[in-house]
């Protein structure tokens, strides 16, 4: 028996075969998206455990660099020294579409008002550890935002996934059953309703012979 | 035209102010709430698309990064501080692989 009153009649037959069509059509394509999602959705996770470990290992070392750099210089020396940045980075963010996940793109450019480098200060009263720190960590400002980008794809790709999973779940095991359930339930009590006529037709033709001509079987 | 913001102790920013990036150098969890809540409003002059967080922090501000887990921007993107690595960056993948794909398979 159906879980919900539907009304065993012919029009009510075709709109669920109809809904059955566009709920297995949906089903597929669903079905598709999700495995392209999830193809996709493997190739940036293992993309952002490789940058992952680069960045923490590249983090660490510049950090190292630094902390060497604040034992040769005095702190107030050395804050000093990065306390107006040469450079302004600014960050374009465009955006690309992964099976219509909207994932951003960033772009970095750096402004320099001169060619000098990336280091902020003069050479004259700061330590070569600190320039060498500097740039590690420049080396390592790529890496990471790469990673900013790669981590955020697979937040938004996840999202996504867990949505598109459970939709196909949802059509699979709840909805498709339900109308073939229902499309059975019409077809076998329309199917029953025209023998009932047939049956009380044939009834009543031999009531109506017996009538006119007394005819007996 | 984005903005980069680093939040951390303050010895985990110094160097990131050299590469030209806005630094917050913060000591406690509570002022980096503070300060995280501040910079992600959302009438703000200049956006941040980015905001590195030290791993140390992550855990004070555990509820604000999960409000901008599913919005397209800012990414909270979590750093090894300057005490090393505590593997939160790892774990924030794996939560991701468990949300995609219904099991942990890494």
């Amino acid at each position: 028996m159906p879980k919900s009153a539907v009304t065993p009649t012919r029009m009510v037959l075709n709109q669920l075969k109809g809904r059955l069509r566009t709920a297995s059509r949906g089903h597929k394509l669903l079905k598709d998206k999700r495995d392209e999602e999830m193809r996709q959705f493997m190739d940036i996770v293992r993309r952002n455990k490789v940058l992952r470990e680069k960045v923490d290992k590249g983090l660490s070392e510049a950090f190292a660099a630094m902390s060497m750099a604040s034992a040769v210089m005095s702190p107030e020396m050395l804050e000093q020294s990065l306390l107006y940045a040469r450079q302004q980075i600014q960050l374009d963010v465009s955006h690309r579409n992964i099976m219509s996940v909207n994932v951003p793109v960033y772009a970095f450019n750096s402004q320099s008002p001169d060619q000098s480098g990336q280091l902020p200060y003069g050479f004259a009263q700061t330590s070569g550890e600190l320039d060498d720190a500097i740039s590690r960590l420049y080396a390592v400002f790529e890496d990471m935002l790469e990673l900013a980008q790669v981590e955020k794809t697979m937040q938004l790709l996840a999202e996504d996934i867990e949505k598109t999973r459970r939709r196909v779940n949802a059509l699979e095991y709840v909805m498709i059953p339900e109308l073939q359930e229902n499309i059975r339930y019409i077809t076998m009590k329309l199917a029953e309703n025209e023998s009932s006529t047939k049956v009380r037709l044939i009834k009543v033709k031999e009531m109506v012979l017996q009538q006119a001509h007394h005819y007996e079987r | 035209m984005y903005k980069i913001a680093v939040i951390g102790g303050p010895d985990t920013v110094i160097g990131f102010k050299a590469l030209g990036l806005d630094t917050f150098p913060v000591r406690t969890g509570e002022e980096a709430r503070h300060i995280f809540r501040a910079i992600t409003k959302p009438d703000q002059p200049d956006e941040y698309a980015i905001i590195y967080l030290e791993e140390n922090l992550a855990e004070a501000l555990k509820g604000d990064i999960a409000r901008f887990k599913d919005s397209p921007s800012p990414a909270v993107i979590l750093i090894p501080g300057k005490d090393g690595s505590l593997g939160l960056g790892q774990s924030a993948l794996q939560a991701a692989v468990e949300r995609a794909v219904g099991a942990n398979i890494l």
